[in-house]
């Protein structure tokens, strides 16, 4: 629908540009008190410094938690790509009610609030006699963001004709030798996708590790236990950092899904 | 028999099913089954004690402080949806409709909040409307206020703006997807036939939105229902909603047959959510 309908053009355009001002003014906020001398917050901003950003380069706490989130995202891609495919393959394979009712399960984790789900887990493990850990962190976030990887695998699936596995089987390859070279390569962007969707995802999320975390705090419970405490404008600083590092990383997405589609 | 002839010729698939029922079993029917199960168990004085009994419901469900942080969280949601709704479908109007050449720029201003920290937008809100926040600075600097207001942060209204700021684009973004689907012909088929351009936004362009409207529209609401970080940052002491009352019978109270029970409540109400958009989606389906 990309048609020009000139009636209320202007109307809209307002609408939109105030609507994406109330999404970008704070971030703007954000950022300018990030480079403030000052410790209190105050505007206008007198004095400009980057000390709140020299103050992180310190921090070894806080660099130990970006490592441990890095460490669990990673390993999340990993678990999440492993379990999530063959989960959409069966998934298209079965079809009818028992895929149906199995499809609607195995999404629960996305569904039920990320925070019961952390408590349900933290149940099993307490009763099982498990310690937390960075492990159980990686265990619980696996097991909320699987279903992301399942979902768009499984869509992007229905697309792919079955015809050409049935004729490349036909052809005398089996069916790990059809997957890798006719199924993944179809399916590529999705897991390539849902991959990048997952690391951002578990970079930032909170509500499961919440239950789940021991002794090693990731980014976002090592922001949450700061702000408890109360504001310091390191904080500013890390916010800035890691929304202009959000910025580069979808430009290069974009980037590369744009090179994607052209070949 | 039939089903190990099945298995026989197809081992790859027998063994990958195997593997996700016992995924589903252990990871995910597993863990919620034991919340059932612990929410009808008692807490003994500094103990969990294995037995049957609804006092846990009737705890939650008879008790008004309950309930009022129930229907505290159902409003927030509920406000939020409408609101984040309203301008996601406004702002997915206009990138489908009027933008034109700015469309792809547009575009990627819409999804760079969605991958940035939910955390840390939720705090920005701290430093804008808290007392030494940037709007009362700015309203005093223009004479508007004598003293900084302290009305505007810690309360109902300033967890459902960081919200509504938050999940703006859950909505925006299934709405551009289905006007984007929307054949050209259809608009200037209704303009053929002489209906005008509200006519025609109502009867053929909205229907054919309302499927990802409701589906974003649900996805936020369960999703502000079931967040504690907002309200613990931006809240005040009454403002608590339910999940942080869940989280306190897990933390400090040590209630954790009680925190199941209130688990329960939520996960009940989330689903009837759902399952009420999915219909209402499907109904409107048939129609279009």
């Amino acid at each position: 629908m990309t048609g020009r309908q000139p009636t209320g053009g202007r109307v809209f355009a307002g609408l939109a540009a105030a609507i994406f001002l109330f999404l970008y003014l704070p971030l703007a906020v954000l950022f300018a008190f990030s480079f403030q001398e000052s410790r209190v917050l105050s505007w206008p901003i007198e004095d400009w410094s980057l000390r709140w950003y020299a103050l992180l380069l310190e921090d070894s706490e806080l660099q130990g938690a970006l490592l441990n989130s890095a460490i669990v995202a990673s390993v999340c891609v990993v678990g999440t790509t492993l379990l999530g495919v063959p989960l959409a393959l069966v998934l298209r394979r079965l079809g009818g009610r028992l895929g149906a009712l199995l499809e609607r399960t195995f999404l629960l984790p996305l569904i039920i609030p990320q925070l019961i789900t952390g408590l349900a887990l933290l149940l099993v493990l307490n009763r099982s006699g498990i310690g937390l850990s960075l492990g159980t962190v990686i265990l619980g976030q696996t097991i909320v963001w699987t279903p992301i990887v399942m979902t768009q695998v499984y869509a992007r699936l229905q697309r792919v004709d079955a015809n050409l596995e049935q004729a490349s089987m036909d052809l005398g390859a089996n069916r790990l030798q059809t997957f890798f070279l006719i199924t993944l390569p179809n399916i590529r962007t999705a897991v390539v996708g849902s991959a990048l969707l997952v690391f951002t995802l578990s970079f930032d999320e909170l509500p499961v590790t919440f239950f789940l975390t021991g002794a090693q705090n990731t980014l976002p419970m090592h922001i949450w236990s700061m702000l408890r405490i109360g504001i310091t404008p390191e904080i500013n600083a890390i916010a800035s950092l890691t929304v202009g590092v959000s910025i580069v990383l979808i430009l290069i997405g974009l980037r590369l899904l744009a090179r994607n589609r052209e070949t | 028999m039939r089903v190990w002839g099945w298995v026989h010729r197809h081992r790859i698939e027998a063994l990958c099913l195997l593997g996700a029922v016992a995924y589903l079993a252990i990871f995910i029917v597993l863990p919620y089954a034991n919340v059932v199960v612990f929410s009808f168990w008692e807490k003994e004085l500094y103990s969990i004690q294995p037995a049957f009994s609804l006092d846990n419901f009737a705890r939650a469900l008879g008790n008004d402080l309950y309930l009022s942080v129930i229907l505290n969280s159902l409003q927030v949601a509920a406000a939020v949806t409408l609101a984040s709704s309203l301008l996601g479908y406004l702002l997915a109007y206009y990138l489908a409709v009027h933008a034109h050449h700015w469309r792809n720029l547009l575009f990627f201003l819409l999804i760079v909040p969605l991958w940035t920290s939910f955390l840390l937008r939720a705090y920005i809100w701290k430093i804008i409307l808290g007392r030494n926040g940037i709007l009362n600075s700015l309203l005093m600097e223009a004479g508007l206020l004598d003293q900084p207001a302290s009305f505007l942060l810690y309360n109902k209204f300033s967890i459902a703006l960081a919200l509504t700021y938050i999940f703006l684009p859950f909505v925006a973004l299934p709405v551009y997807a289905a006007l984007e689907k929307i054949p050209q012909r259809y608009l200037e088929a209704s303009a053929d036939l002489g209906a005008p351009a509200f006519a025609t936004f109502r009867h053929v362009v909205f229907p054919l939105t309302l499927p990802g409207l409701i589906a974003g529209a649900t996805v936020v609401f369960c999703l502000a229902f079931g967040d504690f970080i907002t309200p613990a940052l931006l809240g005040g002491s009454g403002d608590i909603m339910i999940a942080n009352v869940i989280i306190s019978q897990f933390g400090a109270a040590y209630d954790w047959p009680f925190g199941s029970a209130l688990a329960l409540l939520v996960v009940a109400i989330v689903l009837a959510i759902v399952g009420l958009s999915t219909r209402l989606a499907k109904l409107d389906g048939g129609r279009a």
